[in-house]
């Protein structure tokens, strides 16, 4: 039981960025524009988190990583705005501006480390996320510990994100018009709506939510920002919204389930038959998993019809 | 899509603004630009303009190591841009690269063969491995339609830990490095070091100088050339002309594969002498994204623009030894891909200021 | 000046290169249903986009109902009370019937009202006698019902001025008839209607004045009463134009394509031919006539190979060709005009002599082994441009991206007529091209046929079908359901068997 819980929980602790980051890209692909700049999106989020806590921690206490994730999330949130000029305004290949995003991303963050703290790393810090039980539903059996205890808040915020999106997607009016967007944008264009600024709009949320989870990630399975934190876990992040077919409970879904991959490999020294296997083959499970269901789902994921694709309003 | 302005003019507007653009970050992190621009000029000509006329001025060492450094990158654009010429985004030279040099490794340290058989035998090796890990994807997107941006970056981390694994398990190895090849397979040359100041330059740029033709010969001469360029453009009307399109897709990436696997040889084979755990990734496959989309993904251009990042990333020890954080060579990079990405807005922004300067004149 | 509800005057929009409109004049009365007649190029649509606020003119006026007015946007549009029911239906597939309808427009705030907008959606259909499935998605819908779905959308945002942009293009004979009465109905509750269109005898049958642009340029407007077909037609095309295509008696020979119970499923899984039986002869034009949906897509895939047949004969010249790959039905001489050029038939941002060699890349005297010669493919190109007289900027040179329509068409015409084939499949070959290029294409056609080689035309435009062909199988639900002589059948007929009502003779 004890090592079920434990697992349980790993999981979803893993699960919480890929989750949000994967949200962040339903935003952005619903609205049309493909955002393989996620995993960059992390990084800038994650850098200015893990900067920012080390400088600040002694006079913010245990505010710190909860300021230090919003201006993650900011600074995500402004870094997406090149991906969106390239590709909304410039019309731009979005999958060659991403790439180049997730490059500038990963020069830029090392390089201000060095501008910084001398070094190709920030400095370590102490006041990351703590985990925690949560009063009165901890005390649930099984449930309680199962989902509440020794657990990061950050959990319980990416599941209210899960919640809040399906919402706007499902009844709101600006969920309507988004995912008219990625669809057929000349319809939306033609009912008087600005498609340049729901897409926008779309890669700008995207940008705010990576920005969020690089933080989150850092801040609760790191004590400083290397150039190796985010590890692809953006790109895992593109694969969830795939798997979880652009909606947000499948995002929740595919999210933790690439999270159980992810820890996989801690607790195999556990489990007798599988501590002999070497640790590279479970450091490679989440990619070959990823492969694995995006060819079991092949035939039927289909996303946003227009998603990658400009929309040029002078051939309307 | 129509375009006034060649792709040579937009290419080189790219190169000035990436440029400008890391001076003023330069600048406003409060380091010289002229440190960088001094590193990277002596890494491409040799020559150190700070010591014009004085001891020390010219130095082959750097020349050397700036081609060699260049060979790896020039092989990874071409495979870059062989899948770009079939209309597939080959991600993944970054892994096809690392399997790529654990094949010629592994020939290297299994085999003891007379130099004649076993350079090729290694070489071969690296570039069947690579095109296996290209043809994987290419297959995967033929059969069932899987996008092969998505399933190329997973295989680069696969290949990341793979690779690692498979080092680790040769013969001899440590946790870091496996044994030193046998000095039959490698590609090293005492003549060249002589010649370029000790330098790590070897044999492999007239693999690199094949592999430049070959890929123009099989591009433009060739039928099976002209059914990628069709496949490329528009897989439908491709179709419609009788040619097996997720054959030609499977090749194509296979082919791509084989040439970010040759890439991988010359850096197993010819820069070191033993083959590597990596603990990150090199970034040979995303210079190569930049390579081919610099260069136009033509042979020529590709070369050329190789050349300029090559002196990027071969600039970095120098850059490193001014005090300039090295990492200013991948946002340079990584800005020049922004900007040719960007060069159809450039274009626009160009006419609309030349019509405005028409109208001004118009109105004096 | 108030006796105008839609005033353009002097209209002028440039594209990089051409002039869409050239001091275009449109005066449109209040309660009229107002023809805009042109050939395709000719402005009609860039000249709607202005007034729908997608494009901004360089030069004229706009008044509505006698004010001066800047259509900004579509927004303007709408807030001026003019609504558009395009060509290509601008619905999103996924979405159901309500949401189509209420995007832009939604009711309620942040939150939108599906009660209240499903209420308003049936309230609105019910009125006008629009029968619609609120619920549907789009892409399960016909095309009939889209297109009502389109114009509720219109409705429902409350505009008195209509533009239907080419709206009969997709309908049967019957459902035009119901689209005349619903447009007839708008014109007597006092709203004003334009209709695109290219189509004399729809402008005949419901319009009160008819407008009429050539190459960009106003030609002049006139009362529908006081006129004739003959005179639009001339006033249309600039010269006199004869509908009467010229060919000789049809003189068949043998069999060459006999199709027998082919069954072919369309890219849903769903069924679209369904035991489809026919026989093409030498020397003859089968025209298959019949509303676009009903599996003529999947029967010219089926025959040149691009689509999977299910189960089924495919008989060329006697051998079964059901397993045969695409390219050794070509060489087995089938030749194939595809619907879509731009998608299809050429790659378009090859050079014009790379795409006619398309087809022969790989044959002597092309290429030598795996080797191209271009200089061959070069004189192979001049060739083919010399006998079908296409025209662009640079020869072999120029990039066919740049290339316009007809030379196009033309540039596939050529090289599948010099493939020498058996058959050649034409699926709508003069789709969006102008009276010119599309007289051309007929008589090619013609000339093949005089050639003893069978031709199958494929064609929503009944009139094309009926001056075209020699022999008509109707299509309908993946089977064909008569087969009649062009001379021995009417218009009305063919529709009654389009839609089903009616099965004809079979041969």
């Amino acid at each position: 039981m004890n090592l079920i819980s434990s697992i349980v929980t790993l999981s979803l602790i893993y699960a919480t960025p890929i989750i949000v980051t994967a949200l962040g890209g339903i935003y952005s692909e619903r609205s049309g524009v493909v955002n393989i700049a996620l995993e960059g999106i992390m990084m800038v989020g994650a850098f200015v988190a893990a900067a920012f806590t080390p400088l600040n921690e002694a006079a913010l206490g245990a505010w710190t990583p909860w300021i230090a994730i919003l201006l993650g999330s900011l600074a995500g949130g402004l870094f997406s705005l090149i991906h969106a000029f390239a590709s909304v305004d410039l019309r731009s290949n979005q999958v060659i501006s991403g790439t180049a995003l997730n490059m500038l991303a990963a020069g830029f963050t090392i390089y201000m480390c060095q501008i910084i703290f001398n070094m190709q790393r920030t400095q370590t810090f102490n006041r990351g996320f703590v985990k925690s039980n949560v009063p009165v539903f901890s005390q649930i059996p099984i449930i309680g510990d199962l989902f509440f205890k020794r657990m990061y808040y950050t959990f319980y915020l990416a599941i209210a994100l899960v919640l809040i999106t399906a919402f706007i997607l499902k009844r709101t009016r600006f969920g309507l018009r988004l995912k008219a967007c990625g669809e057929h944008p000349s319809a939306v264009d033609s009912v008087g709506i600005s498609v340049r600024k729901m897409r926008y709009i779309g890669v700008l949320i995207s940008g705010l939510l990576a920005g969020l989870s690089g933080g989150i990630m850092v801040l609760t399975q790191a004590t400083q920002f290397t150039a190796g934190s985010i590890h692809g876990v953006g790109f895992i992040s593109l694969a969830a919204l795939i798997f979880g077919r652009w909606n947000a409970f499948g995002v929740l879904g595919a999210g933790i389930f690439f999270g159980f991959s992810q820890i996989f490999s801690i607790f195999s020294r556990d489990i007798p038959f599988l501590s002999k296997v070497p640790t590279e083959i479970f450091s490679a499970l989440p990619y070959i998993l990823t492969i694995l269901a995006m060819l079991l789902f092949s035939r039927k994921s289909v996303g946003p019809k227009a998603a990658g694709e400009p929309y040029d309003v002078s051939k309307r | 899509m129509y375009k006034k302005r060649s792709h040579l003019t937009l290419s080189f507007i790219a190169i000035l603004l990436s440029f400008l653009v890391a001076s003023i970050v330069m600048i406003l992190s409060g380091i010289s630009p002229k440190g960088f621009f001094v590193s990277l000029i002596r890494t491409m000509t040799g020559m150190n303009l700070q010591a014009i006329g004085k001891e020390g001025f010219f130095n082959a060492r750097y020349f050397g190591e700036f081609i060699q450094i260049t060979l790896p990158i020039i092989l990874t654009g071409l495979s870059v841009g062989f899948a770009f010429r079939t209309g597939l985004f080959n991600i993944g030279a970054e892994g096809q690269v690392i399997i790529g040099s654990f094949g010629a490794v592994a020939v290297g340290i299994l085999f003891k063969l007379p130099l004649v058989l076993h350079v090729p035998l290694a070489i071969m090796a690296a570039m069947l491995l690579g095109a296996l890990w290209g043809w994987i994807p290419g297959i995967l997107k033929a059969k069932f339609g899987v996008h092969e941006v998505v399933i190329t970056i997973m295989m680069n981390y696969m290949a990341l830990y793979l690779g690692n694994f498979l080092i680790k398990a040769l013969p001899g190895s440590d946790n870091q490095k496996t044994v030193t090849l046998h000095a039959s397979s490698l590609l090293h040359s005492d003549f060249l070091r002589k010649l370029t100041g000790n330098s790590r330059l070897h044999w492999g740029f007239i693999a690199v100088i094949l592999a430049i033709i070959v890929y123009h010969f099989i591009l433009e001469k060739t039928t099976f050339g002209y059914e990628l360029r069709a496949v490329g453009h528009n897989r439908d009307a491709a179709e419609y002309a009788g040619i097996k399109v997720p054959s030609r897709i499977a090749y194509s990436m296979a082919i791509a594969g084989a040439f970010a696997g040759l890439a991988g040889a010359m850096l197993s084979l010819g820069t070191f002498d033993y083959g590597r755990v990596l603990s990150t990734f090199e970034n040979y496959g995303f210079d190569g994204i930049a390579v081919a989309l610099l260069g136009g993904n033509s042979a020529l251009g590709i070369f050329f623009s190789g050349l300029l990042f090559g002196g990027l990333k071969s600039s970095q020890t120098l850059m490193q030894a001014s005090g300039i954080p090295l990492e200013i060579a991948m946002i340079v990079s990584a800005l020049i891909i922004l900007f040719v990405a960007m060069s159809y807005g450039i274009d626009k922004v160009l006419d609309a200021l030349g019509s405005r300067r028409e109208k001004k004149h118009e109105s004096h | 000046m108030e006796q105008y509800v839609v005033e353009m005057r002097g209209i002028t929009k440039r594209f990089p290169g051409i002039i869409a409109n050239d001091q275009v004049t449109l005066q449109l009365k209040k309660g009229e249903i107002h023809a805009l007649l042109g050939e395709n190029g000719a402005g009609k649509s860039t000249l709607m986009s202005v007034l729908f606020g997608f494009y901004q003119p360089e030069e004229g006026e706009i008044y509505v109902r006698g004010e001066k007015v800047e259509i900004k946007s579509p927004n303007v549009a709408h807030e001026l009370g003019i609504g558009m029911v395009h060509q290509h239906f601008q619905l999103i597939d996924t979405f159901t019937v309500v949401e189509n309808i209420i995007l832009g427009d939604e009711p309620g705030g942040a939150l939108v009202d599906y009660a209240k907008a499903r209420q308003e959606v049936i309230d609105l259909s019910q009125q006008y006698g629009l029968n619609v499935n609120p619920d549907a998605k789009i892409e399960d819908i016909s095309v009939g019902m889209q297109q009502r779905v389109e114009i509720l959308k219109v409705l429902y945002r409350k505009a008195d001025i209509i533009i239907l942009d080419e709206p009969t293009a997709v309908l049967t004979p019957q459902e035009i008839d119901e689209l005349i009465g619903i447009m007839k109905n708008f014109a007597a509750e006092g709203k004003s209607v334009i209709l695109i269109t290219h189509k004399l005898k729809e402008i005949m049958a419901v319009a009160d004045r008819v407008s009429v642009l050539r190459q960009g340029k106003y030609i002049g407007t006139v009362d529908v009463a006081s006129s004739s077909e003959e005179q639009l037609a001339e006033m249309m095309v600039g010269r006199k134009v004869s509908f009467a295509v010229e060919k000789g008696p049809a003189n068949p020979g043998e069999d060459v394509l006999v199709i027998k119970d082919l069954w072919v499923k369309d890219q849903r899984g769903i069924d679209a031919l369904e035991g489809l039986n026919l026989h093409l002869r030498r020397g003859e034009i089968l025209g298959i006539a019949g509303v676009d949906g009903n599996g003529q897509q999947e029967l010219v895939e089926a025959i040149t190979g691009l689509r999977k047949v299910e189960s089924g004969q495919i008989l060329l010249s006697g051998e079964d060709i059901v397993s045969h790959p695409i390219r050794s039905r070509m060489e087995g001489g089938i030749a194939y005009i595809p619907e879509d050029r731009q998608r299809r038939g050429l790659v378009m941002d090859f050079r014009l002599d790379e795409n006619l060699a398309l087809k022969t890349y790989n044959k002597e005297p092309l290429s030598h082994g795996f080797l191209l010669d271009h200089e061959a493919i070069k004189e192979k190109a001049k060739e083919i441009i010399g006998l079908f007289d296409v025209r662009s900027s640079e020869g072999t040179e120029t990039i066919v991206r740049n290339m316009s329509g007809g030379n196009q068409q033309k540039a596939i015409i050529g090289r599948e007529v010099d493939l020498d084939p058996l058959v050649m499949i034409a699926s709508q070959p003069t789709r969006g091209l102008d009276v010119g290029a599309i007289e051309y294409i007929h008589k090619r056609l013609i000339e093949l046929r005089d050639d003893q080689k069978a031709v199958l035309l494929v064609s929503f435009e009944l009139d094309e079908i009926m001056s075209v062909s020699d022999r008509i199988n109707v299509i309908y639900h993946g089977r064909i359901t008569g087969d009649v002589k062009p001379e021995e059948t009417t218009t009305q007929e063919l529709g009654l068997m389009m839609s089903g009502s009616k099965e004809g003779p079979l041969v």
